[in-house]
């Protein structure tokens, strides 16, 4: 049986129990007349539902089709994990991200804050050393030793750089 | 009344550049990155060098004491894989390694001391970067394995203790103020976890678009007093319409703690709870927040288990709980 609102009596979709100066008060309610009485339960932003709103334009079902060539995921594997695969996604899905972001942020959507000292030069290297180290896993996988050698010692000569 | 901030907290989540990030990460890379960071962590110049725990080869029980001690979050002790935790002497600084993302840098403190924590960690993190590269973009700022932490990637958190609130039931409507603030409401041991002892965390929950400086000076100027308000109210009310009410809440929750046989983990939080709000109205005398806090966290299952030196089921632990707080506050003389 479905509990009704006590309020409009549509169907109740929280239960709350209060002890009030000792005397226990259940009340029931739906998310419309909860919010009205200023009881909330949604602590964090529903990054699911932001999400699945986003992808029910025309052109978040282009996006979903992504894909980060680095790391292989998609944007709806990351949709349904919330992570991402590697620092690459922020590009590839830049485009899908934004509204997130923005909904996330209170509209924000560029950093203002602390930058490493070694920022500029590093995006380039960081991200041909991302795309490496994806091709190391592929060569190791197929058996390409000879390869996934020639790969190691360009990762390596990268890092000393 | 800031003794209600139990505690501050600041975080920043960090990347390395050129891996994925850990849930894409091979088990070679995941123990290339915990046995690298590892090392750099202990060799750094702190004034107060950091011991790393290898979270994966630990059992379960030093594990959960990690979780009680705030050195770990939950998700850490429970997941798989390299992993692992380095913290200062004081425990006042810490670096979780391979959680949701590669780095996880804290500074927690006791009380209100979120410029102190900020300072603290933020030369963790001026070291390491002498040691390692960040995944950094220039537009998104620190780049995390989830977007709802990057730019700063900073996460400033208070735990407070608002009893008041919660008996005048005005608890709602200060929690959706924060919310307004765009704050998250946690429990005590952080996400998905109840408001256990009348303790909440607060946190910032965007990152992206203002400095670290910004989101530390908002809390110390505008978020941390407006909920000390909203409790100082609630308690000036409580004292001048239902004194008797407030003084029993205090005097019982002291008299079970005192005389209790058996006690549950969740009992004792909620009547020490009680009891916190007496030390800071001034009706227990005798009683230090020092003590209070020491037993807070003895109480807890896995320390409780350390103290006794032995593996306690859950009804032996209920025993052992009500007889150390018999003990410890029973040695209290003059109060009530």
């Amino acid at each position: 049986m479905k509990i009704k609102c006590q309020k409009c009596g549509k169907e109740a979709t929280l239960h709350v129990t209060e002890i009030v100066q000792g005397q226990k008060i259940e009340k029931h309610l739906c998310q419309h007349c909860a919010n009205q009485e200023g009881i909330t339960i949604q602590v964090q932003m529903p990054l699911a539902q932001v999400l699945e709103e986003l992808l029910q334009t025309a052109a978040g079902r282009e996006l979903a089709n992504l894909r980060c060539d680095v790391c292989g995921i998609n944007f709806l594997e990351f949709r349904q994990k919330g992570l991402l695969g590697c620092p690459n996604d922020y590009t590839v899905f830049e485009q899908a991200l934004m509204p997130l972001l923005e909904r996330a942020h209170e509209g924000a959507s560029q950093h203002v804050g602390r930058v490493p000292g070694s920022a500029g030069e590093t995006e380039r290297r960081q991200n041909e050393l991302l795309r490496l180290r994806s091709e190391l896993k592929d060569a190791v996988a197929s058996e390409q030793y000879e390869r996934a050698v020639q790969i190691r010692d360009r990762i390596k000569e990268l890092e000393v750089e | 009344m800031s003794d209600l901030v139990v505690s501050s907290r600041v975080r920043l989540a960090r990347n390395i550049g050129g891996m994925p990030f850990l849930s894409r990460c091979s088990d070679s890379q995941r123990s290339e990155l915990a046995s690298g960071l590892s090392q750099t962590l202990q060799g750094l110049a702190l004034a107060e060098p950091m011991q790393y725990i290898d979270v994966e080869s630990v059992d379960e029980l030093e594990r959960q004491m990690l979780v009680e001690r705030h050195l770990i979050s939950r998700n850490q002790a429970e997941a798989a894989g390299p992993r692992g935790v380095a913290f200062s002497t004081q425990e006042t600084l810490a670096a979780m390694v391979n959680e949701e993302d590669h780095l996880r840098l804290q500074a927690l403190r006791s009380g209100l001391q979120l410029e102190q924590c900020y300072d603290e960690v933020r030369h963790l993190d001026d070291l390491l970067e002498q040691h390692v590269s960040y995944a950094f973009s220039s537009r998104f700022g620190y780049l995390t394995a989830c977007p709802t932490n990057v730019g700063t990637a900073l996460r400033v958190s208070v735990m407070l203790h608002l009893p008041a609130l919660k008996m005048t039931g005005d608890i709602e409507k200060a929690l959706r103020a924060g919310r307004d603030m765009n704050l998250a409401v946690r429990g005590l041991y952080g996400e998905g976890t109840e408001a256990l002892g009348d303790l909440f965390q607060v946190s910032n929950q965007s990152t992206l678009g203002r400095s670290e400086e910004q989101i530390i000076t908002d809390f110390r100027d505008q978020i941390v007093p407006a909920f000390i308000d909203y409790e100082t109210r609630s308690r000036e009310l409580l004292l001048k319409t239902r004194r008797a009410a407030l003084e029993d809440k205090v005097f019982r929750a002291w008299s079970v703690l005192r005389s209790a046989r058996v006690m549950s983990a969740e009992e004792a939080l909620y009547l020490l709870s009680h009891i916190r709000l007496g030390l800071s109205l001034q009706m227990l005398p005798g009683l230090t927040i020092e003590l209070l806090n020491q037993l807070s966290l003895l109480t807890q299952p896995a320390h409780l288990q350390q103290l006794s030196g032995k593996r306690m089921n859950p009804s032996e632990r209920g025993e052992y709980r009500a007889k150390l707080l018999r003990d410890t506050l029973g040695a209290i003389k003059g109060v009530g």
